[in-house]
Protein backbone atom coordinates (compact mmCIF):
# COMPACT_ATOMS: atom_id res chain seq x y z
CA UNK A 1 0.00 0.00 0.00
CA UNK A 2 2.80 2.30 0.64
CA UNK A 3 3.91 2.04 -2.55
CA UNK A 4 1.07 4.05 -3.82
CA UNK A 5 1.75 7.20 -1.09
CA UNK A 6 3.36 9.29 -3.99
CA UNK A 7 0.74 8.55 -6.70
CA UNK A 8 -2.47 9.01 -4.85
CA UNK A 9 -1.18 11.89 -3.03
CA UNK A 10 -0.32 13.49 -6.76
CA UNK A 11 -3.67 12.08 -7.59
CA UNK A 12 -5.88 13.98 -4.61
CA UNK A 13 -3.27 17.02 -4.79
CA UNK A 14 -4.17 17.42 -7.88
CA UNK A 15 -8.01 17.06 -7.21
CA UNK A 16 -7.63 19.64 -4.81
CA UNK A 17 -5.57 22.25 -6.99
CA UNK A 18 -8.58 21.78 -9.24
CA UNK A 19 -11.18 23.64 -6.77
CA UNK A 20 -8.63 26.39 -6.69
CA UNK A 21 -8.31 26.86 -10.33
CA UNK A 22 -11.81 26.53 -10.25
CA UNK A 23 -12.65 29.01 -7.39
CA UNK A 24 -9.32 31.60 -8.04
CA UNK A 25 -11.00 34.34 -5.57
CA UNK A 26 -9.77 32.20 -3.15
CA UNK A 27 -6.32 33.19 -3.87
CA UNK A 28 -7.32 36.73 -4.71
CA UNK A 29 -8.94 37.40 -1.67
CA UNK A 30 -5.98 35.76 0.56
CA UNK A 31 -3.50 38.98 -1.81
CA UNK A 32 -6.04 41.74 -1.49
CA UNK A 33 -6.14 42.22 2.18
CA UNK A 34 -2.41 42.05 2.21
CA UNK A 35 -2.18 44.53 -0.51
CA UNK A 36 -4.78 46.80 0.97
CA UNK A 37 -2.50 46.88 3.84
CA UNK A 38 0.46 47.64 2.45
CA UNK A 39 -1.15 50.38 0.16
CA UNK A 40 -2.57 51.94 3.98
CA UNK A 41 0.73 51.52 5.48
CA UNK A 42 3.11 53.12 2.38
CA UNK A 43 0.96 55.90 0.93
CA UNK A 44 -0.71 57.11 4.46
CA UNK A 45 0.56 55.61 8.04
CA UNK A 46 4.37 55.24 6.78
CA UNK A 47 5.22 58.72 6.12
CA UNK A 48 5.23 59.57 9.79
CA UNK A 49 7.24 56.01 10.90
CA UNK A 50 10.25 56.19 11.45
CA UNK A 51 12.30 52.96 11.13
CA UNK A 52 15.84 54.14 11.64
CA UNK A 53 17.52 53.17 8.30
CA UNK A 54 17.21 54.66 5.34
CA UNK A 55 15.27 52.02 3.73
CA UNK A 56 12.26 52.52 1.57
CA UNK A 57 8.85 51.93 4.04
CA UNK A 58 8.01 49.77 1.59
CA UNK A 59 11.31 47.17 1.66
CA UNK A 60 11.28 47.98 5.49
CA UNK A 61 7.83 45.77 5.58
CA UNK A 62 7.21 43.84 2.93
CA UNK A 63 8.86 40.79 4.75
CA UNK A 64 5.68 41.24 7.36
CA UNK A 65 3.43 41.60 4.73
CA UNK A 66 4.12 38.36 3.53
CA UNK A 67 3.76 36.87 6.37
CA UNK A 68 0.77 38.11 6.78
CA UNK A 69 -0.56 36.90 3.71
CA UNK A 70 0.57 32.97 4.46
CA UNK A 71 -1.54 33.54 7.73
CA UNK A 72 -4.73 35.10 5.74
CA UNK A 73 -3.74 31.89 3.11
CA UNK A 74 -3.99 29.16 5.44
CA UNK A 75 -7.42 29.81 6.83
CA UNK A 76 -8.72 28.76 3.51
CA UNK A 77 -6.77 25.84 3.70
CA UNK A 78 -8.43 24.68 6.83
CA UNK A 79 -12.07 25.79 5.19
CA UNK A 80 -11.06 23.41 2.18
CA UNK A 81 -10.06 20.43 4.52
CA UNK A 82 -13.14 21.34 7.08
CA UNK A 83 -15.20 20.78 3.92
CA UNK A 84 -14.16 17.78 2.85
CA UNK A 85 -14.57 16.24 6.51
CA UNK A 86 -18.25 17.13 6.43
CA UNK A 87 -19.36 16.16 3.30
CA UNK A 88 -18.97 12.50 2.46
CA UNK A 89 -16.00 12.58 0.15
CA UNK A 90 -13.17 11.92 2.88
CA UNK A 91 -15.46 8.65 3.77
CA UNK A 92 -15.05 7.72 0.39
CA UNK A 93 -11.40 8.03 0.43
CA UNK A 94 -10.97 6.13 3.57
CA UNK A 95 -12.85 3.76 2.90
CA UNK A 96 -10.65 3.00 -0.43
CA UNK A 97 -7.29 1.60 -0.24
CA UNK A 98 -5.71 4.69 -0.16
CA UNK A 99 -2.73 5.28 2.18
CA UNK A 100 -4.46 7.74 5.05
CA UNK A 101 -1.69 10.36 4.86
CA UNK A 102 -2.15 11.12 1.38
CA UNK A 103 -5.75 12.96 1.99
CA UNK A 104 -3.85 15.02 4.36
CA UNK A 105 -1.00 15.62 2.63
CA UNK A 106 -2.88 16.51 -0.34
CA UNK A 107 -4.59 19.42 1.58
CA UNK A 108 -0.66 20.73 2.85
CA UNK A 109 0.25 20.68 -0.79
CA UNK A 110 -2.03 22.40 -2.24
CA UNK A 111 -1.85 24.42 0.29
CA UNK A 112 1.95 25.56 -0.20
CA UNK A 113 0.51 26.15 -3.97
CA UNK A 114 -1.91 28.49 -3.38
CA UNK A 115 -0.09 30.52 -0.82
CA UNK A 116 3.01 30.82 -3.27
CA UNK A 117 0.82 31.91 -5.67
CA UNK A 118 -0.40 34.58 -3.26
CA UNK A 119 2.98 35.85 -2.28
CA UNK A 120 4.17 35.93 -6.22
CA UNK A 121 0.71 38.39 -6.74
CA UNK A 122 1.29 40.77 -3.31
CA UNK A 123 5.32 40.52 -4.06
CA UNK A 124 4.32 41.81 -7.63
CA UNK A 125 1.89 44.59 -6.34
CA UNK A 126 5.17 46.07 -4.20
CA UNK A 127 7.59 46.42 -6.83
CA UNK A 128 4.67 48.50 -8.77
CA UNK A 129 4.88 50.16 -5.20
CA UNK A 130 8.24 50.89 -5.67
CA UNK A 131 9.92 47.76 -3.54
CA UNK A 132 13.41 47.27 -4.97
CA UNK A 133 15.90 44.41 -3.51
CA UNK A 134 19.59 43.73 -5.07
CA UNK A 135 18.94 40.29 -3.69
CA UNK A 136 21.07 37.66 -5.46
CA UNK A 137 20.14 34.26 -6.26
CA UNK A 138 21.14 32.79 -3.25
CA UNK A 139 19.12 35.33 -0.79
CA UNK A 140 15.79 34.66 -2.79
CA UNK A 141 16.18 30.98 -2.50
CA UNK A 142 16.91 31.69 1.27
CA UNK A 143 13.52 34.17 1.35
CA UNK A 144 11.73 31.18 -0.67
CA UNK A 145 13.13 28.40 1.73
CA UNK A 146 11.78 30.53 4.82
CA UNK A 147 8.60 31.37 3.69
CA UNK A 148 7.93 27.97 2.56
CA UNK A 149 8.90 26.65 6.06
CA UNK A 150 6.95 29.20 7.62
CA UNK A 151 3.83 28.17 5.33
CA UNK A 152 4.07 24.57 6.24
CA UNK A 153 4.32 25.51 10.09
CA UNK A 154 1.02 27.19 9.87
CA UNK A 155 -0.92 24.68 7.28
CA UNK A 156 -0.37 22.31 9.84
CA UNK A 157 -1.89 24.68 12.32
CA UNK A 158 -4.55 25.35 9.77
CA UNK A 159 -4.82 21.56 9.56
CA UNK A 160 -5.89 20.80 13.09
CA UNK A 161 -8.20 23.79 12.90
CA UNK A 162 -9.62 22.21 10.09
CA UNK A 163 -9.81 18.65 11.32
CA UNK A 164 -11.00 19.38 14.67
CA UNK A 165 -13.49 22.56 13.90
CA UNK A 166 -17.33 22.07 14.86
CA UNK A 167 -18.61 25.18 12.71
CA UNK A 168 -17.41 26.39 9.32
CA UNK A 169 -16.25 29.36 11.04
CA UNK A 170 -14.37 28.28 13.30
CA UNK A 171 -12.67 26.64 11.02
CA UNK A 172 -11.41 29.43 9.40
CA UNK A 173 -11.14 32.00 12.78
CA UNK A 174 -8.14 30.73 14.19
CA UNK A 175 -6.36 32.55 11.74
CA UNK A 176 -7.60 35.90 13.00
CA UNK A 177 -4.66 35.94 16.04
CA UNK A 178 -1.84 34.49 13.57
CA UNK A 179 -2.74 37.58 10.98
CA UNK A 180 -2.30 40.01 13.88
CA UNK A 181 0.57 38.48 15.17
CA UNK A 182 2.79 40.33 12.44
CA UNK A 183 1.54 43.56 13.69
CA UNK A 184 3.16 42.93 17.56
CA UNK A 185 6.35 42.69 16.07
CA UNK A 186 9.48 43.91 14.09
CA UNK A 187 7.28 43.94 10.86
CA UNK A 188 5.65 47.64 10.57
CA UNK A 189 7.56 49.96 13.48
CA UNK A 190 10.62 48.90 15.50
CA UNK A 191 10.05 47.09 18.76
CA UNK A 192 12.37 49.18 20.37
CA UNK A 193 9.36 51.90 20.01
CA UNK A 194 7.21 49.48 22.08
CA UNK A 195 6.53 49.84 25.97
CA UNK A 196 7.98 47.52 27.64
CA UNK A 197 6.07 44.83 27.95
CA UNK A 198 5.17 44.58 24.38
CA UNK A 199 8.25 45.03 22.97
CA UNK A 200 9.98 42.17 25.24
CA UNK A 201 7.01 40.12 23.20
CA UNK A 202 7.56 41.43 20.56
CA UNK A 203 11.10 40.38 20.38
CA UNK A 204 10.08 37.13 21.45
CA UNK A 205 7.56 35.62 19.05
CA UNK A 206 8.37 33.85 16.19
CA UNK A 207 7.61 36.70 13.55
CA UNK A 208 10.08 39.09 14.31
CA UNK A 209 13.22 37.13 14.06
CA UNK A 210 11.73 35.52 10.65
CA UNK A 211 10.57 39.13 9.88
CA UNK A 212 14.19 40.13 10.50
CA UNK A 213 16.03 37.34 8.74
CA UNK A 214 13.75 38.18 5.34
CA UNK A 215 14.96 42.23 5.71
CA UNK A 216 18.25 41.64 5.91
CA UNK A 217 18.08 39.07 2.96
CA UNK A 218 16.80 41.40 0.76
CA UNK A 219 18.87 43.83 1.89
CA UNK A 220 22.29 42.22 1.30
CA UNK A 221 23.10 42.43 5.04
CA UNK A 222 24.15 39.42 7.13
CA UNK A 223 21.55 37.91 8.85
CA UNK A 224 23.37 37.46 12.23
CA UNK A 225 21.41 35.04 14.76
CA UNK A 226 18.02 35.77 13.42
CA UNK A 227 17.81 33.55 10.52
CA UNK A 228 18.42 30.47 13.27
CA UNK A 229 15.93 31.78 15.71
CA UNK A 230 13.92 31.93 12.54
CA UNK A 231 14.45 28.45 11.66
CA UNK A 232 14.21 26.87 14.99
CA UNK A 233 10.54 28.88 15.64
CA UNK A 234 9.42 27.69 12.29
CA UNK A 235 10.94 23.73 13.31
CA UNK A 236 9.39 23.67 16.26
CA UNK A 237 6.07 24.80 15.39
CA UNK A 238 6.25 22.65 11.88
CA UNK A 239 6.54 19.74 14.29
CA UNK A 240 4.77 20.27 16.99
CA UNK A 241 1.53 21.57 14.27
CA UNK A 242 2.28 18.00 12.99
CA UNK A 243 2.69 15.72 15.38
CA UNK A 244 -0.90 17.29 17.03
CA UNK A 245 -2.89 17.00 13.19
CA UNK A 246 -1.58 13.45 12.38
CA UNK A 247 -2.81 12.50 16.04
CA UNK A 248 -6.33 14.26 15.42
CA UNK A 249 -6.34 12.67 12.53
CA UNK A 250 -5.89 9.22 13.89
CA UNK A 251 -8.64 9.56 16.40
CA UNK A 252 -10.63 10.99 13.93
CA UNK A 253 -10.92 8.49 11.47
CA UNK A 254 -10.13 4.96 13.60
CA UNK B 1 -28.85 -20.23 9.52
CA UNK B 2 -27.72 -23.80 8.39
CA UNK B 3 -23.90 -24.15 6.73
CA UNK B 4 -23.20 -23.02 3.47
CA UNK B 5 -21.86 -24.62 0.67
CA UNK B 6 -19.80 -21.16 -0.27
CA UNK B 7 -17.82 -19.03 2.22
CA UNK B 8 -20.07 -15.92 2.98
CA UNK B 9 -19.01 -12.52 1.60
CA UNK B 10 -20.01 -10.81 4.88
CA UNK B 11 -19.72 -12.53 8.64
CA UNK B 12 -20.53 -10.71 11.04
CA UNK B 13 -20.21 -12.47 14.78
CA UNK B 14 -21.05 -10.57 18.26
CA UNK B 15 -20.16 -7.30 17.06
CA UNK B 16 -20.39 -4.40 19.94
CA UNK B 17 -20.25 -0.95 19.71
CA UNK B 18 -20.72 1.78 22.39
CA UNK B 19 -20.30 5.25 23.11
CA UNK B 20 -20.01 5.94 26.62
CA UNK B 21 -23.10 5.09 28.16
CA UNK B 22 -25.15 4.83 25.15
CA UNK B 23 -25.10 1.33 23.57
CA UNK B 24 -25.53 1.17 19.69
CA UNK B 25 -24.84 -2.56 18.85
CA UNK B 26 -25.10 -4.76 21.24
CA UNK B 27 -24.42 -7.90 19.72
CA UNK B 28 -24.89 -8.29 16.16
CA UNK B 29 -24.51 -11.65 14.15
CA UNK B 30 -25.71 -12.35 10.39
CA UNK B 31 -23.78 -13.87 7.51
CA UNK B 32 -24.36 -12.40 4.18
CA UNK B 33 -23.90 -15.01 1.47
CA UNK B 34 -22.14 -14.13 -1.96
CA UNK B 35 -23.70 -12.55 -4.63
CA UNK B 36 -26.74 -12.04 -2.50
CA UNK B 37 -28.93 -8.94 -1.79
CA UNK B 38 -29.08 -8.57 1.70
CA UNK B 39 -31.09 -5.47 3.41
CA UNK B 40 -30.53 -4.51 6.68
CA UNK B 41 -34.10 -2.61 8.19
CA UNK B 42 -34.53 -0.33 10.87
CA UNK B 43 -35.78 2.57 11.98
CA UNK B 44 -33.87 5.61 12.68
CA UNK B 45 -30.98 5.27 15.03
CA UNK B 46 -31.33 0.81 15.36
CA UNK B 47 -27.30 0.92 14.08
CA UNK B 48 -27.71 0.71 10.84
CA UNK B 49 -25.36 3.26 10.19
CA UNK B 50 -22.57 1.83 12.43
CA UNK B 51 -23.01 -0.95 11.36
CA UNK B 52 -21.81 -0.34 7.78
CA UNK B 53 -19.13 1.59 9.05
CA UNK B 54 -17.49 -1.03 10.97
CA UNK B 55 -17.50 -2.92 7.81
CA UNK B 56 -16.32 -0.34 5.55
CA UNK B 57 -13.42 0.23 8.04
CA UNK B 58 -14.49 3.57 9.00
CA UNK B 59 -14.86 2.66 12.80
CA UNK B 60 -14.10 -0.09 15.38
CA UNK B 61 -15.99 -2.18 17.14
CA UNK B 62 -15.96 -2.65 20.41
CA UNK B 63 -15.76 -6.75 20.48
CA UNK B 64 -16.63 -9.04 18.02
CA UNK B 65 -15.62 -9.88 14.82
CA UNK B 66 -16.48 -9.29 11.66
CA UNK B 67 -15.17 -10.65 8.08
CA UNK B 68 -15.28 -8.92 4.54
CA UNK B 69 -14.46 -10.85 1.75
CA UNK B 70 -12.46 -13.65 3.42
CA UNK B 71 -10.42 -10.38 5.50
CA UNK B 72 -10.75 -9.41 8.99
CA UNK B 73 -12.05 -5.72 9.26
CA UNK B 74 -9.98 -4.65 12.65
CA UNK B 75 -6.71 -6.93 11.25
CA UNK B 76 -6.95 -6.60 7.64
CA UNK B 77 -8.49 -3.29 7.06
CA UNK B 78 -6.57 -2.50 3.80
CA UNK B 79 -7.56 -5.97 2.28
CA UNK B 80 -10.90 -5.31 3.44
CA UNK B 81 -10.69 -1.57 1.60
CA UNK B 82 -9.61 -3.52 -1.65
CA UNK B 83 -12.41 -5.43 -1.67
CA UNK B 84 -15.16 -3.07 -1.20
CA UNK B 85 -17.33 -0.15 -1.44
CA UNK B 86 -19.26 2.28 0.32
CA UNK B 87 -21.74 4.08 -0.92
CA UNK B 88 -22.89 6.70 2.29
CA UNK B 89 -26.07 8.11 3.32
CA UNK B 90 -25.00 11.67 1.79
CA UNK B 91 -23.70 11.30 -1.71
CA UNK B 92 -19.81 11.35 -1.55
CA UNK B 93 -19.48 13.43 -4.80
CA UNK B 94 -16.74 16.21 -5.46
CA UNK B 95 -19.19 18.93 -6.22
CA UNK B 96 -16.42 21.48 -7.90
CA UNK B 97 -15.16 18.73 -9.94
CA UNK B 98 -17.25 17.18 -13.23
CA UNK B 99 -18.78 14.09 -13.04
CA UNK B 100 -16.55 12.51 -15.56
CA UNK B 101 -13.77 14.38 -13.34
CA UNK B 102 -15.07 12.03 -10.35
CA UNK B 103 -15.33 8.91 -12.22
CA UNK B 104 -11.47 9.70 -13.21
CA UNK B 105 -10.36 11.06 -9.59
CA UNK B 106 -11.67 7.29 -8.31
CA UNK B 107 -10.79 5.23 -11.47
CA UNK B 108 -7.17 6.61 -10.59
CA UNK B 109 -7.17 6.50 -6.82
CA UNK B 110 -7.90 2.42 -7.55
CA UNK B 111 -4.57 2.50 -10.12
CA UNK B 112 -6.93 1.27 -13.00
CA UNK B 113 -5.26 1.53 -16.48
CA UNK B 114 -7.42 4.00 -18.38
CA UNK B 115 -9.50 5.70 -16.04
CA UNK B 116 -10.94 8.08 -18.89
CA UNK B 117 -12.30 4.91 -20.52
CA UNK B 118 -13.80 3.50 -17.35
CA UNK B 119 -15.36 6.94 -16.53
CA UNK B 120 -16.88 7.28 -19.70
CA UNK B 121 -18.58 3.80 -19.46
CA UNK B 122 -19.99 3.90 -15.92
CA UNK B 123 -21.04 7.92 -17.57
CA UNK B 124 -23.29 5.48 -19.91
CA UNK B 125 -24.00 2.41 -17.83
CA UNK B 126 -25.86 5.34 -15.52
CA UNK B 127 -27.39 7.68 -18.23
CA UNK B 128 -25.35 10.93 -17.31
CA UNK B 129 -23.41 10.92 -20.55
CA UNK B 130 -24.54 14.32 -21.26
CA UNK B 131 -24.12 15.46 -18.17
CA UNK B 132 -20.57 14.32 -17.79
CA UNK B 133 -19.04 17.71 -18.05
CA UNK B 134 -21.02 19.37 -15.56
CA UNK B 135 -20.28 20.37 -12.54
CA UNK B 136 -21.59 18.02 -10.30
CA UNK B 137 -22.83 20.95 -8.14
CA UNK B 138 -25.66 21.53 -10.79
CA UNK B 139 -27.16 17.68 -10.60
CA UNK B 140 -30.35 17.45 -9.14
CA UNK B 141 -30.44 14.61 -5.67
CA UNK B 142 -31.45 11.67 -8.44
CA UNK B 143 -28.38 12.36 -10.57
CA UNK B 144 -26.07 13.23 -7.56
CA UNK B 145 -26.67 9.51 -5.89
CA UNK B 146 -26.26 8.12 -9.65
CA UNK B 147 -23.43 9.59 -10.00
CA UNK B 148 -22.23 8.43 -6.23
CA UNK B 149 -23.16 4.93 -6.83
CA UNK B 150 -21.25 5.02 -10.22
CA UNK B 151 -18.39 6.14 -8.47
CA UNK B 152 -18.59 3.22 -5.91
CA UNK B 153 -18.73 0.43 -8.61
CA UNK B 154 -15.55 1.95 -10.19
CA UNK B 155 -13.07 -0.94 -10.37
CA UNK B 156 -16.04 -3.64 -10.03
CA UNK B 157 -15.22 -4.46 -5.87
CA UNK B 158 -17.31 -7.44 -4.98
CA UNK B 159 -18.61 -6.17 -2.09
CA UNK B 160 -20.78 -3.23 -1.91
CA UNK B 161 -22.15 -1.46 0.97
CA UNK B 162 -25.11 0.95 -0.04
CA UNK B 163 -26.06 3.20 3.44
CA UNK B 164 -29.63 3.98 2.81
CA UNK B 165 -28.94 4.44 -0.91
CA UNK B 166 -32.61 6.34 -1.67
CA UNK B 167 -33.61 8.30 1.67
CA UNK B 168 -34.33 11.86 -0.01
CA UNK B 169 -34.98 10.72 -3.59
CA UNK B 170 -37.85 11.38 -5.33
CA UNK B 171 -39.84 8.17 -6.55
CA UNK B 172 -38.37 7.88 -9.56
CA UNK B 173 -34.84 8.33 -8.84
CA UNK B 174 -35.48 5.51 -6.60
CA UNK B 175 -36.50 3.08 -9.44
CA UNK B 176 -33.61 4.32 -10.62
CA UNK B 177 -31.22 3.18 -7.85
CA UNK B 178 -33.30 -0.04 -7.55
CA UNK B 179 -32.83 -0.79 -10.70
CA UNK B 180 -28.86 -0.05 -11.11
CA UNK B 181 -28.71 -2.51 -7.44
CA UNK B 182 -30.64 -5.28 -9.51
CA UNK B 183 -27.91 -4.81 -12.01
CA UNK B 184 -25.03 -4.86 -9.89
CA UNK B 185 -26.72 -8.11 -7.80
CA UNK B 186 -27.27 -9.95 -11.71
CA UNK B 187 -23.27 -9.27 -12.11
CA UNK B 188 -22.39 -11.11 -8.97
CA UNK B 189 -22.00 -8.39 -6.51
CA UNK B 190 -22.57 -8.65 -3.36
CA UNK B 191 -24.94 -5.90 -1.89
CA UNK B 192 -25.50 -4.86 1.95
CA UNK B 193 -27.56 -2.54 1.71
CA UNK B 194 -29.32 -0.72 4.52
CA UNK B 195 -33.08 1.35 4.69
CA UNK B 196 -35.90 2.26 6.52
CA UNK B 197 -38.31 1.87 3.73
CA UNK B 198 -40.05 -1.71 3.89
CA UNK B 199 -40.91 -1.86 -0.02
CA UNK B 200 -37.35 -1.15 -0.70
CA UNK B 201 -36.37 -4.39 1.38
CA UNK B 202 -39.74 -6.13 0.01
CA UNK B 203 -38.18 -4.70 -3.62
CA UNK B 204 -34.31 -5.65 -3.19
CA UNK B 205 -33.55 -8.08 -0.86
CA UNK B 206 -33.48 -11.78 -1.12
CA UNK B 207 -32.70 -11.97 2.77
CA UNK B 208 -33.71 -9.37 5.57
CA UNK B 209 -32.27 -8.60 8.70
CA UNK B 210 -34.34 -6.64 11.23
CA UNK B 211 -32.15 -4.44 13.26
CA UNK B 212 -33.75 -3.11 16.38
CA UNK B 213 -31.94 -1.59 19.08
CA UNK B 214 -28.74 -2.66 18.21
CA UNK B 215 -29.12 -6.08 18.18
CA UNK B 216 -30.83 -8.21 14.78
CA UNK B 217 -34.26 -9.52 16.15
CA UNK B 218 -35.34 -11.36 12.92
CA UNK B 219 -33.79 -12.44 9.73
CA UNK B 220 -35.14 -14.27 6.69
CA UNK B 221 -36.00 -14.45 3.75
CA UNK B 222 -39.10 -12.42 3.20
CA UNK B 223 -41.51 -14.90 3.11
CA UNK B 224 -40.13 -16.50 6.24
CA UNK B 225 -40.37 -13.22 7.51
CA UNK B 226 -44.41 -13.05 6.21
CA UNK B 227 -44.76 -16.59 8.08
CA UNK B 228 -43.68 -14.83 11.25
CA UNK B 229 -47.28 -13.83 11.22
CA UNK B 230 -50.43 -15.41 11.46
CA UNK B 231 -51.35 -16.91 8.60
CA UNK B 232 -52.86 -14.96 5.96
CA UNK B 233 -56.11 -13.96 6.09
CA UNK B 234 -58.17 -13.47 2.94
CA UNK B 235 -60.00 -10.23 2.50
CA UNK B 236 -61.79 -8.70 -0.35
CA UNK B 237 -60.22 -4.83 -0.88
CA UNK B 238 -61.34 -2.71 -3.41
CA UNK B 239 -57.67 -1.91 -5.21
CA UNK B 240 -57.21 1.44 -5.43
CA UNK B 241 -54.06 2.93 -7.22
CA UNK B 242 -51.58 4.39 -4.07
CA UNK B 243 -50.75 7.99 -4.64
CA UNK B 244 -47.10 6.69 -5.50
CA UNK B 245 -48.63 4.86 -8.82
CA UNK B 246 -50.48 8.05 -9.80
CA UNK B 247 -47.68 10.33 -9.81
CA UNK B 248 -45.29 7.74 -11.32
CA UNK B 249 -47.84 7.09 -14.53
CA UNK B 250 -48.29 11.13 -14.53
CA UNK B 251 -44.72 11.87 -14.72
CA UNK B 252 -43.18 8.73 -16.67
CA UNK B 253 -44.30 9.72 -19.66
CA UNK B 254 -46.93 13.27 -19.83
CA UNK B 255 -46.77 13.41 -23.72
CA UNK B 256 -47.89 9.68 -24.07
CA UNK B 257 -51.80 10.77 -23.48
CA UNK B 258 -52.85 8.08 -25.07
CA UNK B 259 -51.46 5.78 -22.73
CA UNK B 260 -54.40 6.69 -20.30
CA UNK B 261 -54.70 3.03 -19.75
CA UNK B 262 -51.58 3.27 -16.67
CA UNK B 263 -53.88 5.67 -14.95
CA UNK B 264 -56.69 4.07 -13.70
CA UNK B 265 -60.12 5.49 -13.91
CA UNK B 266 -59.76 7.65 -11.01
CA UNK B 267 -62.18 6.96 -8.16
CA UNK B 268 -60.12 9.89 -6.95
CA UNK B 269 -61.38 12.75 -8.09
CA UNK B 270 -59.83 15.94 -9.11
Amino acid sequence: MTAYVLSDTTTLTGRSLRHILRSPDTIITTAVTPIALMLLFVYVLGGAINTGSDESYINYMLPGILLITIASGIAYTAYRLFLDMQGGIFERFQSMPIPRPSALWAHVLTSLVANLASIVIVTGVALIMGFRTGASVANWLAVAGILILFTLALTWIAVIAGLSAKTIDGASAFSYPLIFLPFISSAFVPTDSMPGPVAWFAENQPVTSIVNTLRALFAQQPVGNDIWIALIWCAVLLVAAYAAATAIYRKKIS
Amino acid sequence: MTTNTREPAIRVQAITKSYKDLHVLRGVDFDVAAGSIFALLGSNGAGKTTLVRILSTLLKANTGTAIVHGFDVSSAPGDVRKSISLTGQFAAVDEVLTGRENLVLVAKLRHLANPAAIADDMLARFSLTDAGNRRAATYSGGMRRRLDIAMSLVGNPPIVFLDEPTTGLDPQARIEVWQAVRQLAKDGTTILLTTQYLDEAEQLADRIAILHKGTIIQNGTLAELKQLLPSAKVEYVEKQPTLEDVFLALVSDASDAADGAAVPAGEESR
